[in-house]
């Protein structure tokens, strides 16, 4: 019953919410909507980047299906979310890459990229794919130049690309404000964001489905960003340790990028594996049909980043270490070479968004 | 439980019953005949004293819980600030705004009753899974007497029904009542009907709870004759009176007059039924309000809009065609709540009467008419301005400023109903007065009988109070009656 374009229904959608704005408590969404009289384009990009995806708006909504009026706000503002990642994607022609992931895109790539890693290590030396060392030595395997420049390349192609894509997104949305622009608020809205305050703004966790409020799909996100953060912090000590202290890995199982990294790896194991199993369990009326692949994917190379990772820790000196980095360096390059154009770029739009919402004055 | 009913959430079942007239009947202490606040109010109180409690809504699932899930907040009496409530709003002050729009014509010790007992309503609801705003703000600026539910009056609907499924209350969805058996004094069945098909509910006691009967057109019909199939319904298509006849029927003693409603101008775009909150216009005060033939017909600045919103439905009832339009200019936009519906634009007065059906020179006549007759002024919303006309019949009385900006923006109305008051008398402990005689284990809760307290005129979030509070009571008594 949605029409085809996702904003002439976005707009109508928040036409009616406007005149009638009982949610104004549940969330940003809708005391930033209250400032608006219509709803362009960038208008409802920015209220459903400000859009948790909490779902109590819809079980609240007089006009919700099967109502004549069908509104379905969660919903809708989950297409817009993704239509305006598309918007902002850059550079322009991969934007069409948005809507393309799935788990089995990911399995392709990852499967590519290590058939690629391996032939390469084969070409440079034959048999090192496959000799147990007993040191561990990864980059008897890839070397570690090779590893630098690769993933430092495509990391820093991805960072630059989803900074200007936010970037253009905040300028659109101060430029299309009604309000005027204050300095600051900076540091709340990254507070609020990182800690998803509003998931459960009204006191209460996120709806799974109608009078369920479970905190579970809160603590598993933490868990992921949370994870991804420590392994950060582990690739960024252990790239301080050999550029500046000259110390070169392998590390022991008792230093700090191990331990980071075995620490963060857990926590993204387990988040993501949580996040996919409360995926299929939440009330299906509450996402986007279309964007379960998407972001099932994010969550499925997650995890084989994380497993694979763990295991090439446990395994290190063992024969498998080479056919395990491999994989584990091909997850970790699918991961980067994907990073602007898929389900990963929510978090940078979200903070975005809400720094926006903190800096909108006139707000009653 | 009884397998054809659905215990709160879930779906279905009763669709497979294979229930017929010879089906024995299913037993319960008490059975609440209504899905709205009022009637889960009841069905909580009599399930929390232990009853077996059946609840027989008209609606099915997705559209459960009648009127009340196109509410926002019901109005409280508190002596301090609390989470919920500023300042602090005593029972006297309550009674006075009550007297006042009612016009000294309810029941005076009924009326004390709810004032006094809306105190602890919030707690109450509280202890249900209802969540409030916080105070200080909500558009309406009426936090200091009215609660305001987060997310509207479905969300507190949820509530009480997941509630009511964790006590066990077994709820049928899609049930007429098609039938009250009361004999020898005392109420003993009601019979429901679903797919064609009928099943008998056997009580110690009843509650009906089951609103007005604005949803029945026929009805309407008998009340306002040919105009009431231009009026348009704001709340559910399910509230068409059948518990209220059956109960006028079997002899309970009537309150209130069949025209007696709550009528607000809607947008005329507006569906027939449930289009709630968003189809109303609060445009009127700020411009000028025409009928079919372009001619101005009531004062649009009389008073302040919250008092003369509900007045606007019987004034356009009483028009041609049940017709009129709404026109204010370019300096008004923006200063009323956006509408959902976009307005006729146009650059002139006659281009925007085309647009809307409106004899076009009628209504050049009318504008240039008002506006030389509007006096200068200081234009303020917030108060009684002195912006208004002189020599016009009728007056504008305030916030009068000429239509001389383009665009003009036109808004075409119609009557929307939002409830009727006809209704059944109660005593204080709501149960229903007979004219044969007391039956000790009938009650009455909500619109059906909010006529004991208000016949005419409106409150803004009386309504909840009066289904809270006598849903509470007659839960009680009735849950005493099945003991």
């Amino acid at each position: 019953m949605l029409p085809a374009d996702p904003i002439a229904h976005g707009a109508h959608v928040l036409t009616v919410c406007n005149a009638c704005r009982y949610c104004e408590q549940y969330c940003p969404v809708f005391p930033a909507m209250e400032q608006r009289e219509t709803f362009a384009r960038v208008d409802l990009s920015y209220l459903a980047n400000l859009c948790h995806n909490c779902g109590e708006c819809l079980y609240a909504c007089q006009y919700a299906p099967p109502h004549e009026f069908g509104i379905n706000v969660p919903r809708t503002l989950a297409e817009i979310r993704l239509a305006s990642y598309e918007d902002y994607a850059w550079p322009r022609p991969f934007a069409a890459l948005v809507r393309r992931h799935s788990p089995l895109t990911v399995f392709a790539l990852t499967a590519l990229f290590s058939a690629l890693f391996a032939a390469a290590s084969a070409v440079r030396d034959r048999g090192a794919l496959w000799r147990m060392d007993p040191a561990g030595d990864f980059y008897a395997v890839v070397p570690h130049g090779v590893m630098v420049a690769l993933f430092g390349a495509v990391f820093a192609f991805g960072v630059l690309a989803i900074a200007i894509g936010v970037a253009r997104f905040a300028r659109d949305v101060r430029r299309a404000s009604p309000a005027s622009f204050v300095r600051g608020g900076t540091w709340r809205a990254l507070w609020d964001a990182m800690t998803l305050r509003h998931l459960h703004t009204a006191g209460a966790d996120c709806a799974s489905g109608e009078e369920e409020r479970r905190p579970w799909r809160r603590w598993c996100h933490h868990l992921v960003l949370g994870g991804f953060a420590l392994c950060f912090a582990s690739t960024t000590v252990a790239a301080l340790y050999h550029s500046v202290f000259g110390w070169v890995a392998p590390y022991p199982y008792t230093s700090v990028p191990v331990v980071l990294g075995v620490l963060g790896g857990l926590g993204l194991t387990a988040g993501s594996a949580g996040l996919w199993i409360l995926h299929g369990r939440r009330d299906p009326a509450l996402g986007d049909p279309e964007q379960r692949d998407g972001d099932r994917s994010l969550l499925a190379l997650l995890f084989a980043i994380t497993v694979t990772g763990l295991a090439l820790v446990a395994l290190r000196t063992t024969a498998a270490m080479g056919a395990l980095l491999v994989v584990h360096l091909a997850t970790v390059l699918a991961l980067f070479v994907t990073l602007p154009y898929g389900k990963f770029v929510h978090g940078f739009y979200r903070a975005a968004a809400l720094v926006a919402y903190e800096r909108e004055r006139d707000r009653h | 439980m009884n397998a054809d009913a659905v215990r709160g959430r879930g779906s279905s079942a009763f669709a497979k019953a294979t229930a017929d007239k010879s089906d024995p009947p299913l037993d319960y202490d008490v059975v609440v005949v209504g899905g709205g606040n009022a009637a889960l109010c009841a069905a909580l109180t009599a399930s929390e004293a232990g009853r077996r409690v059946a609840v027989v809504e008209r609606a099915p699932r997705p559209f459960r819980g009648g009127n009340s899930r196109h509410t926002r907040n019901l109005r409280c009496a508190h002596a301090a600030p609390t989470a919920v409530l500023t300042d602090s709003y005593s029972e006297g002050e309550f009674l006075d705004d009550l007297h006042r729009v009612n016009g000294g014509v309810s029941d005076e010790a009924l009326s004390r009753l709810l004032i006094r007992q809306s105190v602890e309503c919030a707690e109450w609801m509280g202890r249900y899974g209802a969540r409030f705003q916080a105070a200080l703000r909500g558009t309406l600026h009426l936090s200091r007497t009215n609660a305001f539910f987060l997310g509207g009056g479905k969300a507190l609907l949820n509530a009480y029904y997941a509630s009511a499924a964790r006590l066990g209350v077994d709820v049928f969805y899609d049930a007429e009542v098609v039938d009250l058996e009361i004999e020898a004094g005392r109420f003993r069945t009601v019979t429901i009907a679903t797919g064609g098909r009928h099943r008998v509910l056997r009580a110690a006691a009843a509650v009906i709870a089951s609103g007005g009967f604005e949803s029945n057109l026929a009805w309407l019909r008998e009340a306002w004759g040919d105009a009431a199939d231009r009026f348009i319904v704001r709340g559910t298509p399910y509230n068409t009176g059948g518990p209220l006849r059956l109960l006028l029927d079997a002899g309970a003693e009537p309150v209130g007059d069949p025209r007696a409603c709550h009528a607000i101008a809607v947008d005329a775009r507006a569906p027939r039924f449930d289009g709630g909150i968003v189809t109303r216009l609060d445009c009127l005060p700020l411009g000028i309000v025409v009928n079919r033939t372009g001619d101005r017909f009531a004062d649009e600045g009389e008073d302040l809009w919250p008092k003369r919103y509900a007045s606007w439905g019987a004034l356009i009832a009483a028009q041609p065609g049940q017709d009129a339009c709404c026109l204010v200019d370019a300096k008004m936009i923006g200063r009323f709540m956006p509408s959902v519906f976009p307005p006729v634009v146009a650059g002139s007065v006659a281009e925007v009467a085309v647009q809307l059906g409106l004899p076009p020179d009628r209504l050049v006549a009318t504008v240039n008419a008002f506006n030389a007759a509007v006096r200068p002024g200081r234009f303020d919303l917030e108060a009684l301005d002195d912006c208004r006309t002189e020599g016009l019949s009728p007056a504008k009385s305030h916030w009068a400023l000429p239509l001389d900006t383009p665009p003009f923006h036109g808004y075409p109305l119609r009557p929307g109903i939002t409830f009727t008051y006809l209704g059944v008398k109660v005593d204080e402990q709501a149960q229903v007065i007979m004219r044969g005689g007391p039956v000790r284990n009938l009650f009455a809760a909500g619109e059906v009988m909010a006529g004991n307290v208000l016949r005419r005129g409106y409150l803004a979030g009386i309504g909840m109070t009066i289904g809270t509070v006598f849903g509470r009571l007659a839960g009680a008594h009735a849950a005493d009656a099945a003991r």
